[in-house]
């Protein structure tokens, strides 16, 4: 999927499953004067979506589904993403969160700066991507998984950077890193004790999204020739399409689970934390006063 | 019943709004039209095990100002939105003019309503927002922007015309709703809490604008707020709300002088609370060792509190008094001595800034409650 | 930070009679230097970001105009593809990112607004849908072909269903491989993608809007045509441009569909990456790049530009 589309989503969702659906809702929705036309709306929706899914299963067989991890390349496929996936975690996070604070409460002016760029590897096609990376990277590294985990970084690193800032502006880093230094705390400290911890659901759905990127990523793996996951899907099509659907489907459900695994998660977290509107990617609105201005 | 302060902040005040409300008040007051009474009865409203409104009733003469008082989740705004249309009462109707507009939608009861803020249409001018209202009455265009031009005259922002809200300062935007709300010339006003989101000075300059108005257009006017300095200084008559239901509705000075329940007592204005111990026959009480007449109303025998304002209590230097002055608060022209009696009591006295002088931290004093009917409820309440 | 600045005094200067009360610090790198040494803090992620991004970027743009063998500038690469096969894969492209943002736009709108003016219990509709479009959204390339294949292509299970009731869509000439088919395809995570980037300026739509739109005697349809619609325009359209770059640059989800059938630039670029490329062809590829990442800049800027105004009004 087009990294806009990944960064736009990601943007997104985390967004509006964290915010509490407006009570305000215009008094004549909650009259329910047009409750018929909302349903059948989400009825042919809910039919467009289910219905390939449906005939999928159908095609595959349910016993397809039991054979899937036992097909040839299976593992090996599945354990090649999980790899690379650990990779570029490691490396985005090491990457991104230092960085993110240090322009933060460094280099305030920057941010900007930093935005703009990430914003980059959203913008230009993985496909340009592709051809440039296998036109500079130096031989060793081609055809391996290592270009990949590297790569993976750059995929990532607009969504990770946007959550972090998120993060660390709903929590006004800069009074509490003051608060911190003036009570005695080191540097190592503060980021350990007092930040990371208000960070939990930005450091969450970042995760989640490299892990769905990693395990979904098409196009460079199959150009880059490494056998991940999703590649071998594909390939695997020419041998068996009843397993590359069960697998296609196995995919499916395992986004399916980690998206709801960070709503259970975060919502738990926020009810924790007292915070009440747990806001991921905007700073949340306060009513404050206006006076003229 | 405008507080010193108050009154000293909008005389102070020389802006183009002062001047302009000036201007309007020194009009004729009345208008040739003929008020509108509303008449809220028995309104209740229950969500799930909540009751909202608990059976309240409450008449509107036609170009009174009544004012809905009370702290949040007391179902003020329940219940001005239940007069609006944007909720339907579970039980209970709204007369306007004796006829029942329950069932009637919002967009037809030709009721002016101005929220708390962000309500001005994010893409017109100010001028377009004003005259929607008619725009949606069919009136046509020149007569519309003239209509519009001259309410937004009559609210001080002829300059602003042409301007869109994100461009307009919030003291501003209220009054181009207020001037939007009033375009129509709705039988009723309704406002809900539209000063809250301002800050204290454009909030009083506010209240005078929209008072006058009301007061010229002779507009029947229902006003939400939780800010008793406001509706007391604005409305003709204040209901004091508390739990969905109306403790007491009354002109705002004897709300003050006479609340029928503690709670009004305590919510309006300040209140000290000493114990005392009624007389035999529950018609005087005693209290710091005076015997004084007691208001209707309250329980009729046995130990009580005594609920007087600081304003009504004496404090005097005196050697071995009944206390100690603990704080001294400077408010302009009077001050407010906080003095520690026996029994860990607290009592708040104000007393003319000229004579606080001798009031130090520290010294002697006695404080005595002079004769007038003294306010008493039940010991626990 | 900035304080800490100003209390350096320029070297070499003597301190006055009235500085002695002013305790002396140590002394501290002048300011423009203090600057410098703070910016290296961003070293690590400029030099990642140069070496992973930039330097591949550059390479494909400046290859684009470069002869392959002699490896002197040359318009050729962007002669050859403004003609012939890749003028009609841009084409091909173009008119099936507009079918697969439009329609779905559309959709999705509607989807969103469905979700957002549930009343009680709606909540939980809302959260279902939001996770559901989540994850439809991610679901794209190799799977989401499949499941296609499985229910529409020529004797799958929906046309079989078709049939059954009189409905023969290949007769009408629907084909699961060719433009049309393929944005019936984008669709499953357009839509989703729609739904969740419109809710939010959905949100923006202040309930008080409406109300005070209403109380001044507006009908539904006056609200939408006076004040809704105008103030949601700005974000849907600007929505509708991301959902063109997303559709214009899906790679995998056409290549596993039509396996190059169809001339998409994409899948041009593909191949021409993959080998089997004629000699002095090899940077036609890049040249193809180029005009992608044209179009895209093109489409943020103006994505860009939108939600700026949008945010004004709806802020």
């Amino acid at each position: 999927m087009a990294p806009i589309a990944r960064y736009a989503q990601g943007v997104s969702i985390l967004r509006l499953l964290r915010r509490p659906p407006q009570d305000g809702a215009p008094a004549i929705a909650r009259s329910g004067k047009f409750p018929v036309w909302r349903w059948v709306i989400l009825l042919v929706a809910g039919v467009y979506f289910l219905l390939p899914l449906y005939a999928a299963i159908r095609f595959a067989g349910f016993k397809a589904f039991g054979s899937v991890f036992t097909q040839p390349g299976f593992a090996e496929a599945l354990w090649t993403s999980i790899q690379i996936s650990a990779m570029t975690w490691i490396i985005t996070m090491a990457l991104m969160l230092p960085t993110t604070i240090y322009v933060h409460l460094r280099l305030p002016r920057l941010r900007a700066v930093l935005e703009s760029i990430t914003i980059l590897p959203i913008v230009i096609p993985p496909i340009v991507l592709t051809v440039g990376v296998l036109q500079v990277f130096p031989t060793q590294l081609k055809a391996t998984m290592w270009l990949l985990g590297i790569e993976y970084v750059i995929l990532a690193m607009p969504f990770a950077y946007r959550s972090i800032d998120a993060g660390l502006r709903s929590i006004d880093l800069k009074t509490l890193t003051e608060a911190s230094n003036n009570l005695g705390a080191s540097w190592p400290q503060t980021i350990w004790r007092v930040i990371m911890p208000n960070l939990g659901t930005s450091l969450l759905s970042a995760t989640v999204l490299i892990v769905a990127l990693c395990l979904g990523e098409f196009t460079m793996a199959s150009l880059n020739l490494v056998t991940t996951f999703p590649v071998w899907i594909v390939e695997f099509d020419q041998l068996n399409a009843n397993i590359s659907t069960s697998a296609s489907i196995f995919a499916l459900v395992v986004t399916w689970i980690f998206l709801m695994l960070i709503v259970t998660l975060g919502s738990r977290r926020s009810r924790r934390t007292g915070a009440g509107e747990v806001t991921l990617f905007t700073v949340t609105a306060n009513t404050k006063t206006i006076g003229e201005s | 019943m405008a507080t010193n302060e108050a009154a000293a902040t909008t005389s102070a005040a020389a802006t183009d709004v002062a001047a302009a409300a000036a201007v309007v008040a020194a009009t004729t007051g009345t208008s040739t039209r003929e008020g509108t009474s509303v008449s809220l009865r028995n309104l209740t409203r229950v969500f799930g095990a909540t009751r909202a409104l608990d059976g309240m009733s409450l008449d509107i003469a036609p170009g009174e100002l009544v004012a809905l008082l009370g702290p949040s989740g007391c179902g003020k705004t329940t219940a001005l939105r239940i007069v609006a249309g944007f909720e339907t009462a579970t039980a209970g109707e709204v007369l306007v003019d004796g006829q029942d507009v329950s069932g009637r939608p919002a967009a037809k009861r030709d009721m002016g309503m101005v929220f708390q803020s962000y309500s001005l249409f994010p893409n017109m001018s100010a001028l377009d927002n004003v005259g929607f209202g008619l725009r949606m009455r069919k009136i046509g265009g020149a007569a519309r922007r003239q209509k519009a031009g001259e309410l937004l005259e009559m609210v001080g922002l002829s300059a602003q015309a042409a301007q869109f809200p994100h461009q307009l300062s919030g003291g501003q935007q209220q009054r181009v709703a207020l001037a939007r709300a009033l375009a129509i010339e709705p039988r009723v006003l309704l406002l809900d809490e539209p000063l809250s989101a301002l800050d204290a000075k454009v909030r009083l300059q506010l209240r005078e604008q929209i008072r006058t108005l009301q007061q010229r257009l002779g507009t029947t006017t229902l006003f939400v707020t939780h800010d008793q300095e406001e509706a007391l200084s604005m409305a003709d008559r204040v209901g004091v709300m508390r739990a969905g239901r109306l403790e007491q509705v009354a002109a705002p000075d004897e709300l003050y002088d006479r609340p029928a329940t503690a709670f009004v007592a305590e919510f309006v204005g300040t209140m000290n609370r000493l114990p005392g111990s009624l007389g035999s026959d529950g018609r005087t009480v005693t209290v710091l060792g005076s015997t004084v007449p007691v208001q209707d109303g309250g329980p009729s025998s046995g130990q009580v509190t005594v609920l007087v304002r600081p304003e009504n209590l004496t404090v005097a230097p005196a050697e071995g008094g009944n206390g100690i002055v603990f704080l001294r608060t400077f408010l302009g022209a009077t001050s407010r001595i906080t003095v520690l009696l026996s029994g860990d009591l607290q009592v708040l006295v104000d007393v003319p800034s000229t004579h606080a002088a001798a009031m130090t931290p520290g010294a002697s004093v006695q404080v005595a409650v002079p004769s007038d009917p003294v306010l008493v409820v039940g010991a626990e309440g | 930070m900035a304080n800490t600045t100003e209390l350096v005094t320029a070297p070499g200067s003597q301190a006055g009679p009235g500085a002695g009360r002013i305790p002396r610090r140590p002394a501290k790198l002048p300011p423009p230097l203090q600057a410098a040494v703070r910016l290296l803090g961003l070293v690590p992620f400029a030099a990642y970001v140069v070496v992973g991004l930039f330097i591949p970027l550059i390479a494909v743009l400046i290859g684009a105009f470069k002869n392959p063998t002699t490896n002197a500038w040359t318009f050729s690469n962007i002669d050859t593809i403004t003609h012939g096969a890749y003028l009609r894969g841009y084409e091909n492209s173009l008119e099936l990112s507009l079918i697969a943002s439009i329609l779905p736009g559309i959709f999705g709108l509607l989807i969103a607004y469905a979700i957002f003016t549930a009343k009680r219990g709606g909540k939980v509709l809302r959260q279902m849908v939001i996770t559901a479009s989540g994850v439809f959204a991610n679901f794209g390339g190799v799977p989401l072909a499949f499941l296609f294949i499985a229910a529409l292509a020529s004797s799958a299970l929906v046309t079989g269903w078709l049939n059954d009731i009189g409905v023969n869509i290949y007769a009408h000439g629907f084909s699961l491989f060719d433009l049309f088919g393929a944005s019936v395809v984008y669709m499953y995570f357009q839509i989703p993608l729609m739904v969740l980037i419109i809710l939010p300026a959905l949100e923006g739509l202040r309930p008080s809007w409406r109300e005070a739109a209403e109380n001044l005697g507006a009908s539904s349809w006056s609200y939408w045509r006076r004040i809704g619609g105008p103030v949601l325009l700005p974000s849907f359209v600007s929505c509708l441009m991301l959902l063109f770059g997303s559709a214009l640059s899906a790679y995998a989800t056409a290549e596993a569909l039509t396996g190059g059938t169809i001339a998409l630039v994409p899948i041009q670029i593909g191949t021409l990456l993959n080998g089997n490329v004629v000699a002095g062809q090899e940077n036609i590829g890049k040249a193809l790049s180029l005009g992608l990442v044209l179009i895209i800049t093109v489409l943020m800027v103006v994505y860009v530009l939108l939600q700026r105004k949008a945010a004004k009004w709806l802020r």
